[in-house]
C-alpha cells in the first residue's frame, strides 16, 4: 500500500488534476479502494518560525470515526486548514483517497471532491432562512451560469426535507438562520454539511455549546453517519468522545503523541504529563 | 416542474411592484412627453426643458445607484471607482457625438474640434469606427465590461476585500482621471467633450430627441430594476448575499467567490456604463471630472440615503440627493458639500437601512399600534 500512496504525483492516473478554474471538478474521482481515506504524511507548517505542525502523520480509514484531541495549540485546527486547502503546508504529503492530492487544490475544489468542514465557532448564513442554507450547501453543480437559471426538483425539496427532519429544525426551516439558538446553529451546520454529501467530514468541537441531551444526539448522529462517510472529530468533551467510540488521536506540538482507544490514551504516561503538565 | 424563465421573471416582482413601474412608465412615455409638446408655456402644467434634463439625468444616477447596490448592498464590496466605468460609458458615446458634429465645428474639420487644436492631422487608431452608431454602442458595453473584468480577477483573486478595495478602485478611477486630463490621451484634455450637434442625424436639443433619450432612459431603468429584482432573487442572489456574510463558509461548500464576484462586478459596470451612454447626449458634456474620486464617493452616498440591499432606495436616494443638491448649488451653493457630509453622517448613525428602512419601521410601528 505504502508503494502506490509513495507515486510522484506525476504518475498519477490521468485526469486526477482535470480540474477546471470553475471550482468543479472535471473527471478525477475519488479512489477508496485501499481503504484508505486520508493521508497525512510529514506534513510541515510553520508560520513565522514556530512549527504549527511538525512532521504530522495521520492515516484515516474509510468509514472510519476518528477523535483528536490534544491541548491548545497542539495543531488541530491548522490540520484541519491544510486539509481543506486553507493553508498550503511547507512540505509533506496530503492525499484523500489513493489519487486526490489535497496541497494542489483550493478550497472550493476541496469541497467538490468530497471533503466537508464545520467550523469551531458555527459559521452559517444568518441572514438567509433555514432552508435556504441547506439548499445553498446541496450537492449540485456551483458555477455561476448554474446558479442563475437553478431552479429546485422536487426531488431536492425531499432531500432538503429529509435533512431538516433529521436535524430537527423542521419547524424553523422559514426562520432566518440567526435566530436559532447555538445548539440549533451547530446542528444546522452540520445538516450543511450532510447536504454536500462528502466522503469526508472533518467536525471541529462540533458539540461546543451544545446541551447535554443535545451533545448525546450529535453522538448517536455521527455514530450512524461512520461505515458511509469517514469521520475525523476535534473535540474535548471527554464524555462526548468516550461516546463516540472509535480511535482517539493525541495531538501535541504539532505532531502525534499517542493513538490507540479512549481507555489506552488517558493511561499513557506522556499524555497525562501534556495536559497536566501545563 | 421547473417554472419557465419568463415567469421567474413576473415572479421577481410582486403586484405593488409591476404596479408602481406601470405608472412611472406610463409618466414617463406618455404624461411627460404630452405636457411638454401639448401643453402652453404659459400654463402650470407645462413641463419644462429644464426639468426634463434635470429627471433625465437623475435617471441616469439612478441607473447607477441600482449598479452601485448590487455590489454593495448584495455583494457586501465597497467601490468607490464606481464613477469610472460611468465616465468609460460617457466618453465612448461622446466619442459618437463628437463624429456627428462632423464640420459643423468652430474648425470646419472632418476632426474634432481639439484635435484640430492640438495640429493632429488624422485620427488616433481607437477613433476608427466611431462614427458608426452600432460600433460605439458596442464600446459603450464592452469598455467597462473590459477594465472592469481586468481589475476585478486581480483585485478578486487576490482576495482583496473591505476598505483595501474601497481604496484601490479610489485610486483606479483617479488615474484613470489624471490619464483623461492630458491632451495626448486623445479624448479632449481637461475640456473633454462639448457643443453636440446631432446624434443619429436629429438634433440633440430638439424638444423631440430629448424625450426619445428621457423615455429610452426611463425604459432601461425600468428593465434594469426588473432584471436587478430576478437576479437578487435568483439562487446566484442568494450565493451572493451568503458571500457577504460568511466568505468562508461559502467556500468550503464548494462555490467559488472569485467567478460570483467578477460576474455581478462586471455586470454593475457595464449598468453604469449604459447610464454614462444616456447622461452624456442629455447634460450635452462629459469630462474627465466625472472620473474624479469625490464623484464617486457621491454614488455610495444615493445608496446609503435611500437604503442599499433594497432595489428600490438606491432609485429613492439618487433623487432625494441630487433634487436636493439642484435646489442647494442655486440656493446656497456654498454649503452644498456641507450638506452632502452632514447627511451622510447622519444616514450613517442614526438611519443604517436608509429612507426605505425608515419607512419600514415606521409602517410597521403603526400596524403595531393599530393591533
Amino acid at each position: 500500500m505504502m508503494s502506490t500512496l509513495n507515486r510522484a504525483p506525476d504518475d498519477r492516473p490521468e485526469g486526477s488534476d482535470g480540474i477546471d478554474q470553475l471550482g468543479h471538478l472535471a473527471t478525477g474521482e475519488l479512489d477508496l479502494s485501499h481503504g484508505v481515506a486520508l493521508y497525512l504524511e510529514d506534513i510541515t507548517v510553520s508560520f513565522d518560525g514556530f512549527k504549527a505542525l511538525n512532521n504530522l502523520n495521520l492515516e484515516i480509514d474509510a468509514g472510519e470515526l476518528r477523535c483528536i484531541i490534544g491541548p491548545n495549540g497542539a495543531g488541530k485546527t491548522t490540520m484541519m486548514d491544510v486539509i481543506t486547502g486553507k493553508t498550503r503546508p511547507d512540505s509533506g504529503k496530503a492525499f484523500f483517497g489513493q489519487t486526490i492530492d489535497l496541497t494542489r487544490l483550493s478550497e472550493p475544489e476541496i469541497a467538490h471532491v468530497g471533503i466537508g468542514r464545520k467550523f469551531q465557532k458555527p459559521t452559517i448564513f444568518e441572514q438567509h432562512t433555514v432552508f435556504e442554507n441547506l439548499e445553498l450547501a446541496m450537492k449540485t453543480d456551483k458555477r455561476v451560469w448554474k446558479s442563475l437559471f437553478a431552479w429546485l426538483a422536487d426531488d431536492e425539496r425531499d432531500r432538503i426535507a429529509e435533512t431538516l427532519r433529521l436535524i430537527r429544525l423542521a419547524g424553523e426551516a422559514d426562520r432566518p438562520a440567526g435566530l436559532l439558538s447555538h445548539g440549533q446553529k451547530q446542528w444546522l451546520e452540520i445538516g450543511m454539511l450532510l447536504m454536500q454529501e462528502p466522503k469526508l467530514l472533518l467536525l471541529d468541537e462540533p458539540v461546543a455549546g451544545m446541551t447535554d441531551d443535545e451533545t448525546m444526539r450529535t453522538a448517536e448522529l455521527f455514530v450512524s453517519l461512520a461505515g458511509k462517510h469517514s469521520l475525523v472529530v476535534v473535540e474535548h468533551d471527554m464524555a462526548f468522545v468516550e461516546k463516540l467510540g472509535g480511535l482517539v488521536t493525541v495531538l501535541h506540538e504539532g505532531s502525534v503523541l499517542a493513538e490507540g482507544d479512549l481507555a489506552t490514551v488517558q493511561n499513557d504516561q506522556r499524555v497525562i504529563e501534556v495536559y497536566l503538565g501545563r | 416542474m421547473r417554472r419557465p424563465l419568463t415567469l421567474r421573471i413576473i415572479d421577481s416582482l410582486d403586484g405593488k411592484a409591476w404596479l408602481a413601474l406601470g405608472v412611472f412608465l406610463a409618466l414617463a412615455l406618455v404624461a411627460v412627453p404630452v405636457l411638454h409638446l401639448a401643453v402652453p408655456e404659459d400654463s402650470a402644467f407645462h413641463v419644462s426643458t429644464y426639468v426634463i434634463t434635470l429627471i433625465g439625468k437623475i435617471m441616469c444616477y439612478a441607473l447607477v445607484a441600482v449598479a452601485m447596490d448590487l455590489i454593495w448592498g448584495y455583494g457586501g464590496i465597497l467601490s468607490l471607482g464606481h464613477g469610472l466605468f460611468f465616465a468609460l460609458g460617457g466618453y465612448a458615446f461622446g466619442m459618437y457625438l463628437m463624429r456627428q458634429i462632423g464640420r459643423d465645428g468652430s474648425y470646419q474639420s472632418d476632426l474634432p474640434d481639439f484635435m484640430v487644436f492640438l495640429d493632429w492631422k488624422e485620427l488616433p487608431w481607437f477613433w476608427s469606427g466611431s462614427d458608426s452608431f452600432l460600433w460605439v454602442a458596442i464600446l459603450v458595453v464592452v469598455v467597462p465590461a473590459i477594465v472592469a473584468f481586468i481589475f476585478g480577477y486581480f483585485a478578486f483573486r487576490s482576495r482583496i476585500k473591505g476598505v483595501y478595495f474601497s481604496i484601490i478602485t479610489q485610486a483606479l478611477t483617479y488615474a484613470a482621471m489624471l490619464l483623461f486630463f492630458r491632451n495626448e490621451t486623445g479624448f479632449g484634455g481637461n475640456n473633454g467633450f462639448t457643443d453636440f450637434k446631432r446624434v443619429l442625424g436629429y438634433t440633440v436639443t430638439s424638444p423631440e430627441t430629448r424625450l426619445v433619450l428621457f423615455g429610452l432612459t426611463a425604459l432601461l431603468l425600468a428593465a434594469t430594476l426588473v432584471f436587478a429584482a430576478w437576479l437578487v432573487k435568483s439562487k446566484f442572489g442568494r450565493v451572493l448575499a451568503a458571500i457577504r456574510d460568511a466568505e468562508s463558509r461559502v467556500m468550503f461548500i464548494g462555490y467559488n467567490p472569485l467567478w460570483y464576484k467578477l460576474f455581478i462586478w462586471v455586470v454593475s459596470a457595464v449598468l453604469c456604463g449604459i447610464a454614462g451612454a444616456l447622461y452624456v447626449p442629455q447634460v450635452g458634456i462629459i469630462n474627465p471630472s466625472e472620473m474624479s474620486p469625490a464623484n464617486s464617493i457621491e454614488i455610495a452616498i444615493w445608496v446609503a440615503v435611500g437604503g442599499r440591499g433594497t432595489l428600490i432606495g438606491p432609485v429613492i436616494g439618487a433623487f432625494v440627493v441630487n433634487l436636493a443638491k439642484s435646489w442647494f448649488t442655486v440656493s446656497f451653493p456654498e454649503y452644498w458639500l456641507f450638506f452632502l457630509g452632514l447627511l451622510f453622517i447622519v444616514v450613517t448613525l442614526m438611519l443604517p437601512q436608509g429612507l426605505v428602512g425608515l419607512w419600514k419601521k415606521l409602517t410597521t410601528r403603526k400596524e403595531g399600534a393599530a393591533a
